[in-house]
């Protein structure tokens, strides 16, 4: 049985998404960079504007605030340094926290070469970020503040309307960003009513192909251009936008099914009380109170046990998992999210992330179960730190 | 499948050989921590006439890698006398393992030094050294270099958790830069001892943790 659990990593594409792509293969052939030159173009501009458009009442926003990327990480570093650069007048100071993906992390880490000071703001526990210190960081030069959706590791969904709140009534100008890469289409996520000033998105963490995201902008808030090239998407991003992406994302934000969602979040649920059931000494990494955990996000550390051993096994069996190790990672340092949260370097070691998608089925989580449950003991029972 | 792993490694992994625990061996060592992902453990039975290996076991905690190069290096050092098992390295290890990837080859290194280890404090412990050798301060600090400290992922010499060494009358007193109610202090001291106790001369080891 093939067992496919790192949909944080990416996702299957949904049917109806890789239909909307191959007709765009064939009858859109043309660019939408000058609409008065030829019908074809004309016909793409039309194509992308509506697809502009579903992916910002998506989320709230106003069509023009959408800015098409290549992805995520393309999206954050157009919103840390375009912010950086565009309000270096205003002030040097920026504030995120330390479990934010790379993207951001080494974005405000080469703003600090120029000059800017960064503020890294920790978290508890369970991944949530330290409000009192952020009221605390937040200052009249803060230029920006960048606080993530969702922890694509450990599943915490930060709380962003306090964030916003605080940053806001500390200094009224500091910019509000947020990565929610992994939180559209997942859980309901709203710019206007969180009160956001950037908003990073992509498509293939929601059934859409990979190689596509947008940043949402919020009017009147001004972002320097990063890639230069034409004036293609408001003079924010120049080069030829991703058309078949692009389609391909709207078409994915368009299926977006909230019961579908539910039903992700019952079989997470399902896999994680098998878990604890059948396999003792298992520390769960992330929210306890799983309201505020991504639905279909499961960490769990196993005790004497080291994390790329247990994936290598899994894959053997056909089962596709990450690990926070430090055996894992190209760097041989175990999870900085895990580690920022005041774990030990042992239970990051023995730290594995399940993340579900709406492909999965109630017998892969009893298979997932049983071989997991099958590698831990064998591990274990040669491990020196006992277990057995 | 297109892991960067030979055939021979993950057959090691999924069947490791001389995996367990001697109760009455003649030496033993431990290499690595839980804090580094890596440790390995050692257990030597010897003959006492021949000095040759009779049984060899080992434990892992760590990746693939680390449990298929301790499995290896019990099967080349099995059967082998102490003399000729000093002479495994770990690049006989990576040999016969048709070659680690590059990250993993501290691996092959941590196996070797357990096998290294147990043999020396095989011979420490059976008085089998050629000159005995007064152990000094210099001794201790190397064998120190050994011992992680989790709070760091480094060694203690690395990590300056060590402040001083001092070696009179068989007595090795060994001075951190670390309170006694810390986090770790206890297992820090207890890997400490193990380390340091098998030298032939040492009679008594002493932690003694700052007040700061």
């Amino acid at each position: 049985m093939n067992v496919y659990l790192d949909n944080a990593s990416s996702t299957r594409v949904d049917e109806r998404v890789v239909d909307a792509i191959m007709k765009t293969f064939y009858e859109d052939i043309a660019l939408p960079t000058s609409e008065f030159v030829h019908t074809p173009g004309q016909r793409v501009k039309e194509l992308v504007e509506e697809s502009r458009k579903k992916i910002a009442d998506f989320v709230g926003a106003e069509s023009s605030e959408i800015v098409f990327t290549s992805g995520g990480t393309e999206a954050n570093n157009l919103a840390i340094k375009g912010i950086a650069f565009a309000q270096a007048k205003k002030g040097k100071h920026i504030v995120t926290t330390a479990v934010e993906g790379r993207s951001i992390l080494d974005s405000v880490r080469k703003l600090e070469k120029s000059g800017f000071r960064v503020e890294i703001i920790p978290v508890d526990r369970h991944g949530f970020i330290d409000l009192e210190a952020l009221e605390k960081a937040v200052s009249s030069d803060t230029i920006l503040v960048s606080v993530q959706m969702v922890n694509d590791e450990v599943g915490t969904i930060q709380p962003l309307r306090e964030v916003v709140e605080i940053v806001k009534s500390k200094n009224p100008e500091a910019i509000v960003h947020t990565d929610a890469t992994y939180g559209i289409g997942w859980i309901p996520f709203n710019v206007k009513e969180l009160g956001v000033d950037l908003a990073s998105f992509t498509a293939h963490k929601i059934y859409g192909p990979k190689g596509v995201g947008a940043l949402y902008v919020k009017k009147g808030v001004t972002v320097e251009k990063q890639i230069d090239g034409g004036y293609a998407e408001f003079n924010l991003r120049g080069g030829t936008p991703n058309i078949h992406g692009i389609v391909g994302f709207a078409k994915a934000v368009e299926v977006v099914d909230w019961k579908e969602v539910e039903e992700v979040r019952k079989l997470r649920d399902y896999l994680y009380e098998q878990a604890i059931l059948r396999i003792p000494e298992v520390i769960l990494l992330g929210p306890s109170d799983f309201s505020k955990r991504h639905p279909a996000n499961l960490n769990l550390s196993f005790k004497f046990v080291e994390g790329e051993s247990v994936v290598l096994y899994l894959d053997m069996k056909g089962i596709a998992v990450i690990s926070g190790s430090a055996c894992f990672s190209r760097g041989l340092e175990p999870s900085y999210v895990i580690m920022a949260m005041g774990h030990s370097h042992e239970t990051a070691h023995g730290s594995i992330r399940f993340s579900l998608s709406k492909y999965n089925t109630k017998e892969e989580m009893d298979y997932t179960v049983s071989v997991l449950e099958e590698v831990v003991k064998s591990l274990r029972e040669i491990s020196p730190l006992g277990g057995n | 499948m297109s892991l960067p792993y030979s055939k021979k490694l993950i057959e090691l992994f999924v069947h490791p050989k001389n995996v367990g625990e001697i109760p009455d061996a003649d030496a033993k060592a431990t290499e690595g921590s839980p804090a580094c992902g890596d440790m390995v453990q050692l257990f030597l039975k010897v003959d006492p006439e021949t000095k040759r290996i009779v049984d060899i076991k080992f434990k892992s905690y760590g990746c693939a890698s680390n449990i298929a190069t301790a499995s290896i290096v019990t099967e080349l050092a099995k059967g082998k006398t102490l003399e000729e098992a000093k002479k495994i390295t770990w690049k006989d290890a990576d040999a016969e393992l048709g070659g680690l990837p590059p990250t993993k080859v501290h691996c092959a290194v941590l196996a070797v030094d357990a096998l290294h280890t147990a043999i020396e404090n095989y011979e420490h412990q059976h008085g089998l050294l050629k000159e005995k050798v007064p152990t000094s301060k210099e001794v201790v600090i190397n064998r120190l270099k050994h011992v992680i400290d989790p709070r760091k992922g480094i060694d203690v010499v690395r990590g300056k958790t060590l402040k001083d060494v001092e070696v009179q009358d068989g007595v090795a007193k060994i001075y951190l830069n670390m309170r006694e109610d810390e986090e770790f202090a206890n297992h820090l001291k207890e890997e400490i001892v193990e380390r340091i106790s098998p030298l032939w001369d040492i009679k008594r080891v002493e932690v003694i943790f700052s007040n700061e």
